[in-house]
């Protein structure tokens, strides 16, 4: 199949991008680089769940950012919180047999007790999934504004809850998070020192995702997805389980933004409530938006030059701005995205042109 | 001596206690006719075009920002008159600009564009004026200023909000029933091809709609600013709110609208007595979700507003 050779060579492309980018960037000592590129690999994961629940689905989502924060808040929380004073109570002595509890210095002479960092990322991960399971119940209900609004006010209220919740560190968030070790020898974690390697690990990451996206829609799934975007009444009037598609697609778009809450806070170190913001939010979608909506490879590459781009700091105090007017002006002249505007365009035109020949013939 | 500190003394608990539900009934009803314009705002424009315009919320913060900013040159009431004005301008150019030459667009698309909107609009705000809260001074006393009215100290601007917020309302239905404009305008809401048909310019209506929503919300904007500040970012909050009410009240009824904004006014005045109030917006939005899961009719709508759903 077309397609399939073209997600090969598109996941090769990618592979080949990133060593070559991490040579360059080391030939050139700007090594520097590497570390917004690893953060835009990890914001790719909440794009791509996202482009896989409104490009393909056709379903809202302007909450995203509060699945990345939950991930990321609750493997923090997990992480930092001091469990000591509980070392009389039978749930401590269980965890402890099960090798679940780690000691570490606290920075200040003293020691932090806390779940392991793997139970604490698996916890965040399954909350997410477990919250976003208990809302697609009812938002999927909705359509059109309302799943747009109530979505949105989903978002907020998560804002909210990590904004003035103490437990969360309040304005501040959470920091003095520990590095998340991947295998001996490796963490994920903000150090100069395996930089190079987180780079790695995290784009292998999104090449992972990729995949598994690309497969899931060139399957059954995708063409069910893709369906219910046409026409919900058709589809299901063909038997398509339209709720249950929904509220999958939305569990696993929620799982992929709470796997880069929870990767992306250990490699900072720490999370603040602004990861929750309703800009954040619409930022994501404006992402993928400018990739083209159904369009995961436009995504990718829309997605880690913007990321890139701010996180650098190019837009200064319009960066807001920036992802605002990119919505808008995506939106208003190419809501198929820059490639799929020019690709539909080329395909109308080739479709026009056969018509026409087709109506020479029969004149003639 | 403030209500709260009062209540504390034994003795006359009873008596505070009834004090501080007219204050919190005071506040609740200022804020909810706020919430009530922005409601009607919404209203509006969904009548004439099924769009719902996330970018509500950035009128109002636009008209009281223009006022402060003319009230320095020109003596206020011609500051917000200006300030009205202007908004009004700039709700006709969105309309222009960005909606009216769009052919059939799909809803998804019609929420990104005001949600773009609504954020262009925000950050330009940021970059004209700054990141500051400002306000426009009391119409009449000053800050403490306060009459007393059955044992509830009311700052006179509330008198204003509630005042002219109230006129807007009444003028607004004057306006949609005995005038032939606005015989038009609902003769859109309710049927655009047939409206059309009967010779009404119906694009000219939805320009009409985006300028009465621009101007009534920069006008709730002006009087409320005294009271609550008013800075760049505020039109998200009060788009939310707005939108809660519009559909407490039934999505596409203006009465509605205002009632919905009332009574999410007083919902989120009295949460403070159960919540701390860093989560006072929490409220509006769990408001929203429940109106939205349980009955997305609105709690004042109707089978019509059933209808709609889904649009």
């Amino acid at each position: 199949m077309g397609g399939r050779w073209r997600g090969i060579g598109f996941a090769a492309g990618l592979a080949a991008a990133v060593v070559a980018v991490q040579l360059a960037a080391s030939a050139a000592h700007k090594v520097f680089y590497l570390t917004q590129l690893t953060m835009a690999a990890y914001s790719l994961l909440v794009v791509l769940g996202l482009a896989l629940l409104m490009g393909y689905a056709g379903q809202a989502s302007m909450g995203q950012a509060g699945f990345f924060a939950i991930g990321g808040y609750v493997a923090a929380f997990l992480t930092t919180r001091d469990l000591a004073r509980f070392k009389d109570g039978t749930p401590f002595r269980i965890l402890d047999h099960a090798n679940l509890l780690v000691t570490r210095g606290d920075g200040m002479g003293g020691t932090l007790t806390h779940l392991h960092p793997w139970a604490a990322a698996l916890l965040a991960v399954v909350s997410a999934a477990g919250i976003a399971w208990l809302v697609a119940g009812p938002v999927f209900r909705l359509r059109g504004h309302y799943l747009a609004m109530a979505t949105l006010g989903f978002g907020i209220i998560v804002h909210r809850i990590f904004l003035a919740s103490p437990h969360f560190g309040g304005a501040d968030g959470i920091s003095d998070v520990p590095p998340l070790a991947l295998f001996p020898g490796f963490a994920v974690t903000g150090r100069a020192t395996v930089r190079v390697a987180n780079y790695y690990a995290a784009w292998a990451v999104v090449l992972l995702a990729l995949w598994m996206l690309t497969n899931l829609i060139g399957s059954r799934v995708g063409r069910a997805l893709r369906a219910i975007h046409g026409s919900e009444n058709a589809a299901a009037s063909v038997g398509v389980p339209i709720a249950a598609y929904k509220t999958r697609v939305f569990v696993l778009a929620a799982v992929l933004a709470a796997l880069a809450g929870v990767l992306a806070t250990h490699y900072n170190g720490g999370i603040g409530p602004s990861e929750a913001s309703v800009m954040k939010s619409v930022r994501y979608v404006a992402i993928v938006a400018v990739g083209g909506m159904a369009n995961f490879h436009g995504a990718v590459v829309m997605g880690t030059l913007l990321t890139f781009l701010s996180l650098r700091g190019y837009f200064g105090t319009l960066d807001d701005l920036v992802f605002g007017g990119i919505l808008l002006a995506m939106m208003l002249f190419a809501p198929e995205g820059i490639v799929g505007a020019a690709l539909g365009s080329r395909v109308r035109a080739l479709y026009g042109r056969r018509r026409r020949d087709a109506d020479d013939s029969t004149a003639a | 001596m403030s209500g709260a500190a009062a209540a504390a003394v034994p003795g006359c608990a009873a008596s505070m206690t009834s004090d501080i539900l007219l204050q919190f009934c005071v506040a609740g009803v200022t804020y909810g006719v706020i919430y009530g314009v922005v409601a009607i705002g919404f209203t509006i424009i969904y009548n004439t075009t099924g769009i719902i315009n996330f970018a509500q919320g950035e009128f109002l913060m636009l008209g009281a920002m223009t006022a402060v900013t003319l009230q320095r040159f020109v003596p206020l009431p011609a500051a917000i008159l200006g300030a009205v004005a202007i908004t009004m301008l700039v709700g006709a150019a969105l309309e222009v600009l960005f909606i009216r030459w769009l052919t059939r667009p799909s809803v998804l698309r019609m929420i990104m564009i005001t949600i773009g909107l609504s954020i262009v609009i925000r950050e330009v705000a940021l970059h004209v004026w700054d990141e500051k809260s400002h306000a426009l001074p009391y119409f009449t006393g000053d800050a403490v200023s306060a009459l007393t009215v059955a044992g509830a100290k009311i700052s006179p601007q509330v008198l204003w909000v509630v005042g002219v917020c109230g006129a807007m309302v009444l003028l607004l239905g004057l306006f949609f029933h005995a005038t032939p404009l606005g015989r038009q305008m609902r003769a859109c809401a309710s049927n655009r091809d047939a409206a059309r048909l009967c010779g009404i310019n119906a694009r000219n209506m939805v320009t009409l709609s985006f300028v009465l929503s621009a101007g009534m919300g920069a006008l709730a904007g002006c009087v409320v600013s005294p009271i609550t500040f008013v800075q760049y970012d505020s039109g998200t909050a009060l788009a939310i709110k707005g939108f809660t009410a519009a559909i407490l009240g039934g999505l596409g009824s203006t009465a509605g609208a205002a009632a919905g904004g009332v009574v999410l006014g007083l919902l989120e005045s009295f949460s403070v007595w159960f919540l701390p109030a860093a989560y006072k917006d929490a409220v509006a939005i769990t408001v929203m979700l429940g109106v939205l899961f349980v009955r997305p009719t609105g709690i004042l709508g109707n089978a019509e507003a059933a209808r709609l759903r889904g649009h």
